[in-house]
């Protein structure tokens, strides 16, 4: 399988990529590829140009911002899974980055990547979520800071505007406990349903493959809030969502396991 | 587009569109068929080969994402003194059967105990979990791995 053709233009900094993007509205940029080559293969999608970010090296780093851990774009998901400075600061990120696909997909796999294809389904949108991240943006007018809670609005689709990058992504050390439960058949398999956990102060919980964008489980953190147990809690964990069905799971099961899900993630995050 | 790269320690310039795949410009262009296309969705790990020493699946790269770099395929593993040790591994304990997920085997085995030198059972077959045996000879495959490990000087 073949992509369609297209213009490929290899961007040596970010300026560069910006103006190259700003200026034509048939564009997408390429990092790792992991998300966006196999949907061009299937045709899903098909750009008149890539431009290709991979060699903006000064977009791979993870670094210690005191309050928060600050980590470039182009950081592979193999370098969060081995980063001995996330292992200590914020281990979850670096566990859910282990789960992504396999070991040869996470050489090759970006966080920015992940978080800008913005699919519903995967591990990091939802990771960055539940830590209540700061997403860096960079655009034609300058810098701008989105919240990730603000980020995924539509299928595939970010708050990410014309001509716009995201450059890195901000998630605060972790303070208290935490939990991924991924569900799926197969050791490689993107989650059927997906659960993080985070507590940073409050407990934030999000949902993975349980709607068209990654979502936070609201009306649970809302109950755990309100003093409610964790079995009230988990028993909200699809409140006003409406879950896809497909080969793997219909939605009613994907309900059932959300709240089974929940329940283990809480269990877990609230005993550490 | 014309791309540079070195594949098993040989420089190679060449005229690829943008949208060949790695996988493809191996194959087709440099006639290198060791590397077998298998689901061509980046799930089995039939086409994997090292970039710049690291295991990818060559079928969701582009040359072009390539150009510049350094390739390793399973034709750069053996070398004059004879079969690399992963290799002979493979071959003493019948780590393979029909043989067409074997190159991806290698490659992704070769990327593991580069960065693991000796792995526990466990720990190989989480390393393999992205490369598919469909004579389902996981057991002699990661056997396999294990007996390249400690030939290689990291037997635990």
């Amino acid at each position: 399988m073949f992509p369609a053709s297209f213009e490929y233009v290899k961007a040596n900094s970010i300026r560069d990529a910006i103006s190259i993007l700003s200026d034509d509205d048939d564009a997408k940029v390429l990092a790792g590829g992991h998300s966006l080559l196999p949907l061009m293969k299937l045709r899903l999608a098909a750009p008149g140009t890539l431009v290709d970010i991979g060699g903006i090296r000064e977009l791979s780093y993870i670094e210690d911002k005191g309050d928060h851990i600050a980590i470039g774009a182009l950081t592979r998901h193999h370098d969060i899974e081995h980063s001995g400075l996330l292992k200590e600061s914020v281990p979850f990120l670096s566990y859910v980055a282990s789960l992504v696909g396999d070991p040869s997909v996470r050489h090759r796999g970006t966080i920015g990547g992940s978080i800008s294809h913005g699919d519903g389904a995967s591990d990091l949108p939802a990771a960055v979520l539940a830590l209540d991240g700061d997403l860096v943006v960079e655009g034609p007018s300058g810098e701008r800071i989105i919240k990730a809670s603000e980020f995924f609005i539509g299928f595939l689709e970010t708050a990410l505007g014309q001509g716009e990058i995201l450059k890195e992504i901000r998630v605060p050390k972790i303070t208290g406990g935490w939990s991924y439960q991924k569900f799926n058949r197969r050791a490689q398999d993107w989650a059927i349903v997906g659960v993080a956990a985070v507590s940073v102060g409050e407990t934030k919980v999000s949902l993975v493959n349980m709607g068209s964008v990654p979502l936070r489980a609201y009306a649970t953190e809302e109950t755990l809030k309100n003093g409610g147990s964790i079995e009230e809690a988990s028993e909200k964990a699809s409140e006003g969502l409406q879950p896809p069905s497909d080969l793997n799971a219909s939605a009613e099961y994907r309900k059932h396991l959300a709240k089974v899900l929940v329940n283990r993630a809480l269990t877990e995050t609230l005993a550490q | 587009m014309q791309i540079s790269t070195t594949v098993n320690g040989l420089s190679h310039t060449n005229e690829v569109e943008a949208r060949t795949l790695l996988v493809h410009y191996i194959r087709d262009v440099l006639r290198l068929t060791g590397t077998n296309v298998g689901c061509d969705t980046s799930s089995c790990g039939a086409c994997t080969v090292l970039l710049n020493g690291e295991s990818v699946k060559s079928c969701t790269v582009l040359a072009v994402q390539a150009d510049g770099q350094e390739i390793t395929t399973i034709e750069g593993m053996a070398s004059e003194s004879g079969l690399h040790p992963i290799q002979k591994a493979f071959q003493e304990n019948h780590g393979l059967q029909c043989g067409y997920c074997t190159p991806g085997m290698v490659m992704a085995a070769a990327s593991f105990l580069h960065e693991n030198p000796s792995p526990t059972e466990k720990e190989v077959r989480e390393a393999l979990e992205g490369n598919l045996c469909r004579c389902t000879g996981y057991h002699n495959i990661v056997k396999s791995v294990l007996a390249a490990a400690g030939e290689m000087g990291g037997a635990r």
